[in-house]
């Protein structure tokens, strides 16, 4: 019986973190759905932008009060979380506070984690704030109803809840309170539990916050929260070339190359084996790269691509956000129909393209990439938008007519009005 | 003055066996819309008070394909730069300068990986450097004093971070440079881009062009630099449409022609 709790534990955290790593297969699987994207190279800019960009959250300080409180809870969640290796020690041998033994240091770290955890509170509560009574016009957009906005919501309760046991556990802690060293906070707060069963209100705080803890962990799966993993691999493969730089299509460089080249025998029989192309653009999540998979779970729906762009600022119907949200929500769709036909997709009659995201949305961006600069931790909407235009155009020749004049005019006089190449120099003379 | 502007051609310079220092690609635009040739003509003077020798392709010179691309035709748009590559290519064509932010874009990012690599400049660079070689000389001439606001060109800013050249030019007229509240990196698209410029916007409540004329407007400037003949048609037709007569836009190659009386 002595063991019992150091059993139940062992058991909590095998379960809590296993089924955390099953889901991570799972989605790794999801993203290699996508097809290869070249991101081999450049490893040097790739880690200073990561390391700039999501350790350094320098893109986050652009907007500054929601960049320092987002800095406040990162920085709040990473060292807190050196705790959490203590509790799991504790958990497993039994011990009370085994690092305590390092001595003064210990009231350093626990008097360092009591503040940050503070703080955390705080940043989250007006972050609640921010969301639900200021009402910021970027968490009010239409695609932000239901569950994503539930979501955004459970998230800061979450960390409410935890630090908030975190502070709890220590304030009941009869030992540690009369260390009197690293109670910065919870100080304050032991007043309050005076006279009631206080050992039992610490076992209780210490359990339920660790097991908080693993639901958490958990929730990530089924959260836009993902990005606090996903921000680093991210930022690392995200595009280290100029942001006007879109990629050439390489089965298209193919053809145009066969179609230009003179010694080519147009009349050679092909074999079979190159008979059948590849769909040029994307009309389903599986027609997108695997960096493109991988920002759709990366984005935490912040909005801030969406408030920049241009089409959406004058009432059309485009969100850069909600293109992202649409390719996770699609992906999840179509791992869910993967996991359903023993790791066969069966197709669902559906596809992100209309079922999802709409022609109306594709065609109305205007390609500045105020999206891809707003995005704190390098999503790129505009590529993803770009290749579903594609489809549209080489598969389905559905582009707008006055598109289809425009291209017809370059095909056939070089310009996308109609004038004569031949006329091209006459400015000179006007 | 009515008299021919000398624009020499790539095929004039090879038929004496010469090479010319740069390239001038004149785009669509500049070749062809009646209000962007001003802008080509104002920069071809500039490249002749600075004694650069240049040549322009003429009609050997086609649309880079950056409206094909951008509207989803991968093919047209490998079709035109494949064209394109071999022209300039033939002509052994190091270095090019043109004055659309689109095609500046597309020569130099999207253009190297089908065969064709240039050094590319957009000509806010290129007079930037011509001034800092003391080819070129600026006056402040009519714009001394006068308020001047400049509209990033999204392929030149973002999608290329070219920022301060042509605000530099503007600083060297004597006029005061006054700053949209988003400007750079955060500035807003004119609405012309992604092959906007040649079809009816979607549904909305506003023209992405009147927005970014009211962000102009409030800082009420004399001018609108602008640095593409896109951006330029889209915040001359804002203009049009809400401050008629108050406000002038202008090219940064107009106003450096126009302030040396060009």
């Amino acid at each position: 019986m002595m063991f019992l709790p150091n059993i139940i534990f062992a058991i909590i955290l095998f379960l809590g973190i296993g089924f955390f790593a099953r889901n991570i297969s799972k989605l790794k699987r999801n993203i290699y759905l996508g097809k290869d994207v070249d991101v081999s190279g450049d490893s040097k800019i790739r880690w200073k932008n990561m390391a700039r960009i999501a350790l350094g959250q320098s893109k986050m300080v652009r907007r500054p009060i929601a960049g320092i409180l987002h800095i406040i809870v990162y920085v709040g969640f990473v060292i807190i979380n050196i705790e959490v290796l203590e509790i799991i020690i504790d958990g497993l041998f039994g011990t009370h506070r085994i690092f305590s033994e390092i001595g003064s240091l210990y009231g350093i770290l626990i008097g360092t984690f009591e503040i940050l955890a503070f703080l955390v509170f705080v940043s989250v509560v007006v972050f609640w704030f921010r969301r639900n009574v200021i009402k910021i016009q970027r968490f009010m957009k239409s695609e932000m109803k239901g569950w994503p906005k539930l979501d955004g919501n459970l998230i800061l309760y979450f960390e409410m809840v935890l630090m908030g046991l975190f502070i709890i556990m220590n304030a009941t802690d009869v030992e540690f309170q009369s260390m009197n060293s690293g109670n910065i906070i919870s100080q304050f707060f032991a007043p309050f539990f005076e006279g009631y069963n206080v050992h039992l209100i610490e076992r209780t705080a210490w359990w339920m916050h660790i097991v908080g803890i693993l639901i958490f962990l958990n929730y990530l799966y089924y959260s836009k929260h993902l990005h606090i993993l996903l921000a680093f691999p991210n930022t690392y493969f995200g595009s280290v070339k100029p942001k006007g730089h879109f990629n050439n299509l390489e089965a298209v460089t193919n053809e145009v190359m066969l179609m230009m080249d003179p010694n080519i025998d147009p009349f050679a029989a092909t074999t079979d084996d190159a008979s059948v192309p590849d769909k040029f653009g994307a009309s389903d999540v599986q027609d997108l790269n695997k960096l493109q998979l991988l920002n759709a779970y990366t984005c935490t729906e912040c909005g801030r691509c969406t408030s920049e762009c241009p089409a959406n600022q004058t009432g059309k119907k485009l969100s850069p956000r909600k293109i992202m949200m649409d390719t996770r929500d699609r992906l999840v769709e179509v791992g869910i129909n993967i996991d359903a036909n023993n790791g066969e997709f069966v197709s669902d009659g559906k596809q992100l393209l209309g079922d999802y995201i709409t022609n109306e949305e594709l065609w109305a961006c205007t390609s500045c990439n105020a999206c891809v600069e707003a995005c704190p931790i390098s999503i790129d909407p505009l590529s993803i938008i770009l290749e579903m235009r594609r489809y549209l155009v080489m598969e389905q020749s559905a582009a707008p007519l006055e598109l289809n004049n425009m291209m017809s005019n370059i095909e056939n006089n070089g310009a996308p009005w109609p004038y004569n190449q031949m006329d091209r120099l006459n400015w000179k003379n006007d | 003055m009515s008299d021919v502007l000398k624009v020499p051609t790539m095929a004039e310079f090879t038929a004496q066996g010469k090479q010319p220092e740069v390239l001038f690609w004149v785009g669509c635009a500049g070749s062809f819309d009646d209000r962007a040739k001003k802008i080509t003509k104002a920069f071809v003077k500039l490249l002749h008070k600075a004694q650069v020798e240049f040549a322009v392709l003429g009609t050997e010179e086609s649309c880079t394909g950056d409206p094909a691309k951008r509207a989803g035709n991968e093919f047209l748009f490998q079709m035109q730069a494949v064209t394109n590559i071999e022209v300039l290519n033939a002509y052994q064509v190091k270095k090019i300068v043109t004055a659309c932010p689109h095609c500046f874009n597309t020569l130099k990012n999207e253009y190297p990986s089908l065969g064709g690599d240039y050094k590319v400049m957009h000509h806010t660079q290129f007079l930037k450097s011509l001034l800092d070689e003391e080819r070129l000389t600026i006056e402040g001439g009519k714009f001394k004093g006068k308020r001047i606001t400049f509209h990033d060109p999204c392929y030149l800013g973002r999608a290329n971070d070219v920022y301060e050249a042509p605000r530099d030019l503007i600083k060297k007229l004597d006029a005061e440079l006054v700053e949209m509240k988003n400007c750079r990196k955060k500035g807003l698209c004119c609405g012309a881009g992604g092959a906007q410029m040649f079809k009816d916007a979607e549904p909305g409540d506003k023209e992405v062009n009147i927005e970014r004329t009211e962000q102009a407007m409030e800082v009420k400037p004399d001018v609108i630099a602008a640095g593409c003949p896109f951006c330029n048609t889209m915040m001359t037709d804002g203009v049009k449409n809400k401050a008629e007569g108050q406000i002038e836009v202008m090219d940064v190659a107009e106003l450096i022609a126009n302030a040396n009386d060009l």
